[in-house]
C-alpha cells in the first residue's frame, strides 16, 4: 500500500518536472515560429533612412517622400502660418504636445527643429488614412469654414489638425500627428529615420 | 466547477466519450516494442509539416520568376526563415523515413492481415497521398533538380498508350514545366494534398482504433478478456503508450535535429547540389536523381527495357510495384502474422526483399551504368518475385506454434 | 555471384560521394571551411569585392548581414567593400546587365550568392588555382575544371599564368609559366580566404545554425533526463 502511495507521489512529481521541461522547450520553440512574421531584413532595408533635398521646396509648399512605406510630409510654413498656430491652443486637444507623438526634440510649440520646416508622418492617428493638405485659401472649397486657418483635413472621418500636426478638439483622431525621428545635414538635406541618437 | 463544465459540453459533444475511445479506454497490446513507435511519430512530423509549410507559405513566391529568390529570401531574410526551411526540408525525408519504418514494421508482424485489411489500404493510399504530396513540394525551390525532376516524372504519364501526350500536356499546362505547372503544385502541394492526407490519417486510426492494434506476437489480445470485457494483455493507451511514445519522440527529436543542424543537405540527399541552380529550361544537369525516398521505383522504371517503341512497360512496372503493395492481404496466406512465428521461407523471402529495395534505392540515384542496369533488373526481380510467389511460399512454409497470449521479455 | 559481391560493395563505397554529381574526372582539392576565422572571411570579403563584384552578383546577400557576421562596422564596409552600391541595407548586386554579359562574356555570369552550394567548396578552392595558358581557347585561357570556361585568369596578377604539361602517363599537371606576384602558398591563401567568404555568402545562416545547435541538443537530453524517470514511473505497475 505505501508502495503505491510512494509511486503517485512519483508519477506526480516526475510529471510536474516534464510538463515544465518541456512546456519551458515548446515556448522557446515557438519563439523561431512567430518570430518569422516579424519584418525581414529586406524590409528593414527598404525601410532604412531616407535623405531629402529640401531646398526646392518654396514657402507654403509641401513635398510627400516615402519613408517605410509610409507617406511623410515636408512643409516649409511661412512666417504667416508660424504666426497663426498659437491662436489655435485653445481649439486644441494638446496643444503642448503632452503625448509623446514626437521625438523629445520636436516637443515644442511648433513641433519641429527648425521653426519653418515641419515633418510629419501623413498617417491620421484615428484609423490611418492620409489626412490632406489643405491651406487657408481652400478653406471654402472644403468647407471647413472661415476661421480655418490652414493645416490637414482626413477624408475619411474628418479629423482636423493644424499646420504643426496637432489634432482639433472632439476629433475622432485621438492624438497629435507623429513627428517621425529625423537631423539635418548641412542646411538643405534632411535625413529621415536618423537622429543624433542614431538609426531609428 | 471543471466537472459542471465538462457535463454541459458532454451533453453537446462527446468529448469525454473520444477521449475514453481513444485514449484512456483503448487497450494497446503491453509488448509493444521499437517498430510501434513511428505511427505516433508520424503524425508528430505530419503536425511539424503542416506548421512549418504554413510558414513558408507567407514568405514562398509561387512564381517560376521569383520562386528561386524566394526561398533565398526565406532563408537569409526571414528571421528564423532558415530554421523553418529547414525543419521543413528535413521533415519531408523524415517523413518517408519513419514512414518506410512504419510499413515495414506492417511486414515484419502481419500487420495488414486479416482484421486489419483497411487499416492497410488507408495506409497504402497515405502512402501515395505522401508521395504525390513530396513530389509536387520538391518542385517548389524551383531548382535545377526541382524541375527536370518534375520534368521526368510529368513525362511518364506520357507513356500511357493513346492519351499520354495530351495527359502529360494536360498536367504541366504548358509544353514544359513552366509557371502554371508550378503555381499548380503549390495549390496541391499547400491545399489539396495536405486535406487528403489529414482525412486519411483520420481513417487510417478510425478502422485502427476498430480493430485495435496488433502486436510483435500477431495474437489477437482481444481474445483473452477479464470480467470487464477488458483484455487481460492490454492496457490503456494513456497513460502508458503515451509515455512510452513520448520517450521515443524525444529520442526521434534528438536525431531529426543532429541532421537539421548539423547536415540539413545530408551530403546532397535531403537537399541536392544541383537544385542551387535556378531551373534552366534550355540546361539539364549531367546528372539527375530523385530524391532517395522515390529512388527505388525509379530504378525499377528505368530496369525495364522499352517494348515496340514504347516506354510504358517501364511506366507500368513502377505502378505495379506500388499496386503489389495495397494487395499484400491477400497475397499472403500463411495463418500466422508475426515473424517471430513464420517457418524460414517468409524469413528468407523478407531478408531478399528488404535488401532489393535498398539496393534499388541506391541504384536509382546513380547514373546508368551496364552493370547498374543488370542490377537493377536483378533486384527488381526480386522486388517483383517476393509478391507474385507470397501465395505460394506462405502457404507452404513450416510456421511454428502460435502462443495464445502475447509474450514479454 | 563474385561480380554481384563486388559491385555491392563498391555501390556501397561511393554511397558517401553520390549526393556530388561527379564533374568531370579531374581531381578536387579538399577545401576545410572555416566561419570561425573571421579574419579569413574579412580578406575573402576584401578580394570578392574587389575582383569578383565587377561582373558576378550575390544578389541575395545584404552588406549590412555581412558586417555583422564578419566583425565589421557598416562605416568599415561603406568605405572599403562598397564599390557598386551606397547603401549598407543593399545585397550585392552590380551595374552590369546580363545581356551585356551575355555578348562579353559570350554565356551568362552566374550569381555567386550560392556558388558553393551548388559546386562545393572544394570545386571553388580548385578552379581559382588551375587557369592555365591554352592558345586553342578564344580568351587564351583554359581551366583544369571547367574546360572552355569563359572566364579569363581575373587573379594572373597575383597567380601569374601557369601552363598545362602532359607526362609520360598522361596524367596532366600544372607548372608556373610566368610568376606572379604572391608565392604559391600565398596564393593558395588567398584563394583560401575568397572560397571560404564564398561558403560563407552561400548560407549566412550557418553561423547561427551551429551556434544554436549544441543548445538544441542539450536541451533534448536534459530534457530525455526528466521525462524517462516518468515513463518508468507510470510502467512500474505493467507486469
Amino acid at each position: 500500500m505505501t508502495n503505491s502511495v510512494d509511486n503517485s507521489k512519483r508519477r506526480f512529481l516526475t510529471t510536474a518536472a516534464t510538463v515544465v521541461v518541456g512546456g519551458a522547450g515548446a515556448a522557446t520553440m515557438a519563439i523561431p515560429f512567430v518570430m518569422t512574421m516579424a519584418p525581414s531584413a529586406r524590409a528593414q532595408a527598404a525601410g532604412a533612412p531616407v535623405e531629402v533635398p529640401i531646398d526646392k521646396i518654396a514657402p507654403g509648399q509641401q513635398m510627400i517622400v516615402e519613408w517605410r512605406k509610409k507617406p511623410v510630409w515636408i512643409l516649409r510654413r511661412t512666417e504667416e502660418i508660424i504666426a497663426d498656430l498659437p491662436s489655435l491652443d485653445n481649439k486644441l486637444a494638446d496643444p503642448n504636445s503632452d503625448m509623446m507623438q514626437q521625438p523629445e526634440y520636436c516637443k515644442n510649440e511648433l513641433r519641429a527643429i527648425r521653426d519653418e520646416i515641419l515633418v510629419l508622418v501623413g498617417v491620421c492617428t484615428h484609423l490611418g488614412c492620409s489626412p490632406t493638405h489643405v491651406p487657408k485659401v481652400e478653406a471654402a472649397s472644403k468647407g471647413l469654414g472661415d476661421d480655418w486657418k490652414g493645416g490637414f483635413f482626413c477624408p475619411c472621418h474628418g479629423s482636423k489638425f493644424d499646420f504643426a500636426g496637432r489634432v482639433y478638439k472632439g476629433m475622432p483622431a485621438p492624438t497629435n500627428l507623429a513627428v517621425p525621428p529625423y537631423r539635418f545635414e548641412g542646411d538643405n538635406l534632411l535625413i529621415i529615420g536618423e537622429d543624433t541618437q542614431g538609426v531609428a | 466547477m471543471l466537472g459542471n463544465l465538462m457535463a454541459w459540453i458532454d451533453a453537446r459533444f462527446p468529448a469525454t466519450k473520444m477521449w475514453e475511445d481513444h485514449m484512456s479506454k483503448y487497450y494497446a497490446p503491453k509488448n509493444f516494442n521499437f517498430w510501434y513507435f513511428f505511427g505516433f511519430i508520424a503524425m508528430l512530423v505530419l503536425v511539424l509539416q503542416i506548421v512549418t509549410g504554413i510558414i513558408l507559405t507567407m514568405h514562398y513566391k509561387p512564381d517560376a520568376e521569383l520562386a528561386f529568390a524566394s526561398v533565398e529570401y526565406i532563408m537569409r531574410d526571414v528571421p528564423w526563415g532558415w530554421l523553418i526551411r529547414y525543419l521543413h526540408s528535413t521533415g519531408a525525408s523524415f517523413f518517408f523515413v519513419v514512414v518506410y519504418l512504419h510499413m515495414f514494421r506492417g511486414l515484419l508482424y502481419g500487420s495488414y492481415k486479416k482484421p486489419r485489411e483497411l487499416v492497410w489500404l488507408f495506409g497504402m493510399f497515405l502512402y501515395l497521398a505522401l508521395m504525390a504530396e513530396a513530389f509536387m513540394g520538391y518542385l517548389l525551390p524551383w531548382g535545377q533538380m526541382s524541375f527536370w525532376g518534375a520534368q521526368v516524372i510529368i513525362s511518364l504519364f506520357g507513356a500511357v498508350p493513346f492519351v499520354g501526350e495530351e495527359l502529360a500536356l494536360w498536367i504541366r499546362g504548358d509544353f514544359v514545366v513552366a509557371d502554371a505547372t508550378l503555381n499548380r503544385f503549390f495549390a496541391f502541394h499547400v491545399i489539396a494534398v495536405p486535406f487528403v492526407l489529414v482525412g486519411l490519417v483520420v481513417a487510417h486510426i478510425i478502422a485502427l482504433h476498430e480493430v485495435g492494434s496488433n502486436n510483435p506476437d500477431g495474437v489477437e489480445i482481444k481474445k483473452h478478456k477479464d470480467e470487464n470485457g477488458i483484455p487481460l494483455d492490454g492496457i490503456p493507451f494513456f497513460p502508458y503508450i503515451v509515455m512510452k511514445d513520448i520517450i521515443a519522440i524525444i529520442v526521434f527529436m534528438f536525431v531529426f535535429a543532429l541532421v537539421v543542424f548539423y547536415a540539413p543537405e545530408m551530403g546532397g540527399w535531403f537537399l541536392e547540389h544541383a537544385n542551387f541552380i535556378p531551373a534552366d529550361a534550355l540546361k539539364t544537369p549531367e546528372h539527375i536523381a530523385p530524391l532517395w525516398y522515390f529512388a527505388p521505383f525509379y530504378a525499377i522504371l528505368r530496369a525495364v527495357p522499352s517494348i515496340a517503341g514504347s516506354a510504358f512497360p517501364g511506366v507500368a512496372a513502377m505502378g505495379l510495384s506500388i499496386v503489389f503493395l495495397f494487395l499484400l492481404p491477400w497475397l499472403d496466406r500463411s495463418p500466422v502474422k508475426s515473424i517471430r512465428y513464420r517457418g524460414p521461407y517468409f524469413k528468407i523471402a523478407l531478408t531478399l526483399f528488404t535488401i532489393s529495395f535498398v539496393i534499388l534505392a541506391f541504384l536509382g540515384t546513380q547514373p546508368v551504368t551496364p552493370l547498374y542496369t543488370f542490377l537493377s533488373r536483378l533486384f527488381s526481380f526480386i522486388y517483383f518475385a517476393f509478391f507474385i510467389l507470397m501465395p505460394f511460399y506462405t502457404k507452404f512454409d513450416k510456421d511454428k506454434p502460435v502462443p495464445e497470449r502475447v509474450t514479454t521479455k | 555471384m563474385k561480380i554481384l559481391i563486388t559491385s555491392l560493395f563498391f555501390s556501397l563505397l561511393s554511397l558517401s560521394a553520390a549526393g556530388h554529381a561527379a564533374s568531370g574526372s579531374v581531381h578536387l582539392d579538399h577545401f576545410e571551411a572555416d566561419l570561425t576565422n573571421t579574419a579569413s572571411l574579412q580578406r575573402g570579403a576584401r578580394t570578392f569585392t574587389n575582383y569578383c563584384l565587377s561582373c558576378h552578383s550575390a544578389s541575395y546577400m545584404r552588406y549590412n548581414r555581412m558586417a555583422q557576421d564578419l566583425g565589421l562596422t557598416d562605416k568599415q564596409v561603406l568605405e572599403n567593400l562598397m564599390f557598386a552600391s551606397d547603401k549598407i541595407g543593399d545585397t550585392m548586386t552590380i551595374a552590369m546587365r546580363a545581356e551585356d554579359a551575355e555578348k562579353w562574356f559570350g554565356t551568362a555570369v552566374p550569381d555567386l550568392s550560392v556558388v558553393s552550394r551548388s559546386r562545393g567548396t572544394d570545386w571553388l578552392y580548385t578552379y581559382l588555382r588551375t587557369f592555365y595558358k591554352d592558345p586553342a581557347t578564344a580568351i587564351g585561357t583554359n581551366n583544369l575544371v571547367f574546360d572552355k570556361v569563359g572566364m579569363p585568369h581575373v587573379l594572373w596578377e597575383q597567380q601569374g599564368y601557369l601552363a598545362l604539361e602532359h607526362d609520360d602517363d598522361h596524367d596532366p599537371h600544372l607548372s608556373s609559366a610566368t610568376e606572379g606576384d604572391l608565392s604559391k602558398s600565398e596564393y593558395d591563401g588567398m584563394v583560401y580566404d575568397l572560397v571560404n567568404f564564398l561558403g560563407y555568402i552561400g548560407e549566412p545562416s550557418k553561423l547561427q545554425r551551429l551556434a544554436l545547435g549544441k543548445w538544441v541538443l542539450l536541451y533534448l537530453i536534459i530534457l530525455l533526463l526528466v521525462a524517462y524517470p516518468m515513463k518508468k514511473a507510470f510502467w512500474k505497475d505493467i507486469k
